[in-house]
């Protein structure tokens, strides 16, 4: 077990330095000064100038390489151009919104996907088989932030059920929090429901055609009591790999929707860093979504020595 | 009356080319103690006919005829009913212990779990119940195999599990299918004798599926050669040996491989494939591999004809081909 856990620690470490050199790269040969965004295109020279040896722009990429990554070693974060607090400060707060709301809709999408996958596939090619199928092929052509425009209008602007957008912040009490993130959480967990729930059909039906469910017939399970006690459990291991990437993805890339909503979210930081050339925030913010996913994929792969015992006398 | 009762018995298969008779009027009968072995290559209808027994054929599968188990009748009844009975009143062993058993769940797990089903003991009981199932099919330290999982064991010892899991609730009926083939050679003879001791013991019928003739042989009673969805050849086993009264069964006997030093002459093959099932002849379905074909056979399905006691063969020849050996 230490084995495994220090080889997945090396991973973890060589991971977040290749990606801050990645990023590090690519910040670098983009264009665009950040001192000029900051001061606008009518600044004079001397000031920009100025600006740019007070940020320490002008010292060499290694130096500034070092001194970001040393930084990020002893827990001091750089300081946002645009913001002029902590980056730390900034993305912490933001992980408040855009946790929440991954989890949330990952919770939908597992709850709605699982069981239309597994109906689905124990009706394979019959109505309700046919339903899912059809359903789930609309939930993955509909691009989800018009889904989410629907919902507003629905249940916000028409029902009044919900809020249109925004945030109060988890002071104003849970369930404010909560209900501002409903309708953002659906509307990201539909076309992840949607995969999934195909997903899963393919998967249990794979297992349903295997020899141990035969046996278990031969037992004189029923084909349902065969379904839920021995395929569902073997169909899960690939299902898990697709619901770790999902988590990855709606972790990361919620910045569409997190604009439809006008929600404070880290994609919206991001997004909104990268227009102002807010250097230290884009980086870091980037370093922390790799060490998120590489948690998950850790996650993932307790989940799968959990499910399957052959995996357990491997690798651990 | 006899424990199994099979008569007419034609399993209709979907193909991609059409439906095709898996299985055509398929007859016998066996009794309690009683062993009998089903012998035939690959696609004759062999495994088609074991889980028409058990009714566990694909979907879309249509079955005519009558099966029936202590004079019930098995064609006509219910899903329910026949969970009741399977794992029950008849088990089946398959051919592949690699992949027969669920990986995810533990030994003691599966071979408890017909008892927990069909016998409503407990959890506990069963266990109880499953480790002498264990010990008693030679399975090594039986006490510690209870909570490992099948990729700890070797597949001798899987197929071992594999009968104890199909005898747990003291069947009637057992149906082993190829249950040695993936075996190496040394433990097979290890599993025929479990299997045949078992079945002694307990008082079961046993139908055995085989491809090679010294399995059958050496296990059954009474006997019975398939091609192409028709039993050709039936009758004691000891009979068929001595007269191989048809072709086919002739054919597969030249083909087996036989121990010795190695000669210049190649393995005796058949001539000719398997006809595909939607391809099927209306006549004898080994007509066109035939080397004693005349134009009546393909006229229809050859009537059994009688050869001698309790003895049949699907051929027109079949007097010919006995008296010139």
């Amino acid at each position: 077990m230490n084995l495994f856990l220090l080889k997945r620690f090396a991973t973890f470490i060589a991971t977040l330095i290749g990606t801050s050199l990645v990023v590090f790269l690519v910040l670098e040969v983009l264009p665009g000064d950040p001192a000029l965004v900051m001061l606008g295109p009518d600044a004079n020279e001397d000031a920009v100038a100025a600006l740019r040896d007070k940020l320490g722009l002008n010292q060499p990429a290694v130096t500034r390489y070092l001194e970001w990554i040393g930084g990020l070693v002893t827990g001091s974060f750089g300081q946002s151009y645009s913001y002029g607090v902590s980056t730390g400060e900034l993305i912490v707060e933001r992980l408040w919104v855009t946790v929440p709301l991954a989890l949330m809709a990952m919770l939908m999408t597992v709850v709605i996907a699982l069981p239309l996958g597994i109906h689905a596939a124990s009706k394979h090619n019959k109505a309700g088989d046919v339903v899912v199928m059809g359903v789930s092929q609309l939930g993955i052509a509909i691009p989800n932030f018009w889904f989410g425009i629907l919902l507003i209008l629905f249940f916000a602007v028409q029902l009044g059920w919900a809020s249109a957008g925004g945030f109060p912040g988890w002071d104003e009490g849970v369930l404010d929090g909560i209900s501002a993130l409903f309708l953002p959480a659906i509307a990201l967990a539909l076309v992840q429901a949607a995969i999934l729930a195909r997903f899963t059909r393919s998967a249990v039906l794979d297992v349903l055609r295997e020899d141990f469910v035969r046996t278990a017939r031969a037992k004189g399970l029923t084909r349902r009591a065969a379904l839920w006690g021995h395929a569902v459990r073997n169909a899960l291991i690939p299902v898990v790999t697709i619901m770790g990437l999902q988590f990855s993805n709606l972790l990361a890339g919620t910045v569409v929707i997190e604009n439809v909503f006008q929600l404070p979210g880290l994609g919206r930081l991001v997004f909104q860093a990268i227009a102002n050339r807010d250097v230290p925030v884009v980086r870091d913010a980037v370093v922390i979504l790799a060490a998120k996913v590489v948690i998950i994929n850790f996650v993932v792969d307790l989940l799968y020595a959990w499910i399957d015992p052959r995996l357990k006398a491997h690798d651990v | 009356m006899p424990l199994l009762e099979v008569e007419n018995l034609t399993v209709t298969l979907a193909t991609n080319r059409g439906p095709g008779d898996a299985v055509r009027n398929v007859a016998f009968a066996l009794d309690r103690g009683e062993t009998l072995g089903l012998v035939g290559e690959s696609g004759c209808g062999k495994s088609i006919t074991a889980l028409a027994l058990m009714s566990l054929l694909p979907e879309r599968a249509r079955i005519a005829g009558s099966i029936r188990l202590d004079g019930r009748e098995l064609t006509t009844l219910g899903e329910d009913q026949l969970c009741g009975l399977r794992g029950d009143r008849m088990a089946m062993i398959f051919q592949e212990p690699m992949t027969s058993l669920n990986p995810v769940q533990t030994i003691g797990r599966q071979v408890a779990e017909p008892l927990i089903l069909h016998k409503g003991m407990t959890r506990a009981a069963a266990r109880e119940r499953a480790l002498d199932l264990l010990d008693r099919v030679g399975l090594p330290n039986p006490a510690a195999r209870l909570d490992q999982f099948p990729h700890q064991l070797s597949g001798g010892q899987r197929q071992r599990v594999m009968i104890a899991m199909a005898l747990a609730c003291d069947p009637d009926l057992l149906i082993a299918d190829e249950p040695t083939t993936a075996l190496d050679v040394t433990i097979q003879g290890q599993i025929l004798d479990l299997i045949l001791d078992l079945v002694e013991e307990r008082g079961m019928a046993l139908l055995l599926i085989s491809h090679d003739l010294g399995v059958i042989a050496e296990t059954t009673q009474r006997m019975m050669v398939m091609y192409g969805g028709s039993v050709v050849e039936a009758g004691p086993t000891a009979e068929v040996f001595a007269r191989m009264a048809h072709p086919y069964t002739r054919g597969l006997f030249a083909a087996r491989p036989k121990l010795g030093p190695a000669t210049e002459t190649p393995l005796a093959t058949i001539a000719g494939v398997v006809p595909e099932l939607a391809d099927l002849p209306p006549g004898c379905p080994f007509a066109n591999r035939c080397p004693l074909m005349i134009p009546p056979c393909n006229d229809g399905l050859p009537p059994p004809l009688p050869m001698g006691p309790d003895h049949i063969s699907r051929c027109i020849r079949a007097r010919e081909l006995v008296a010139s050996a």
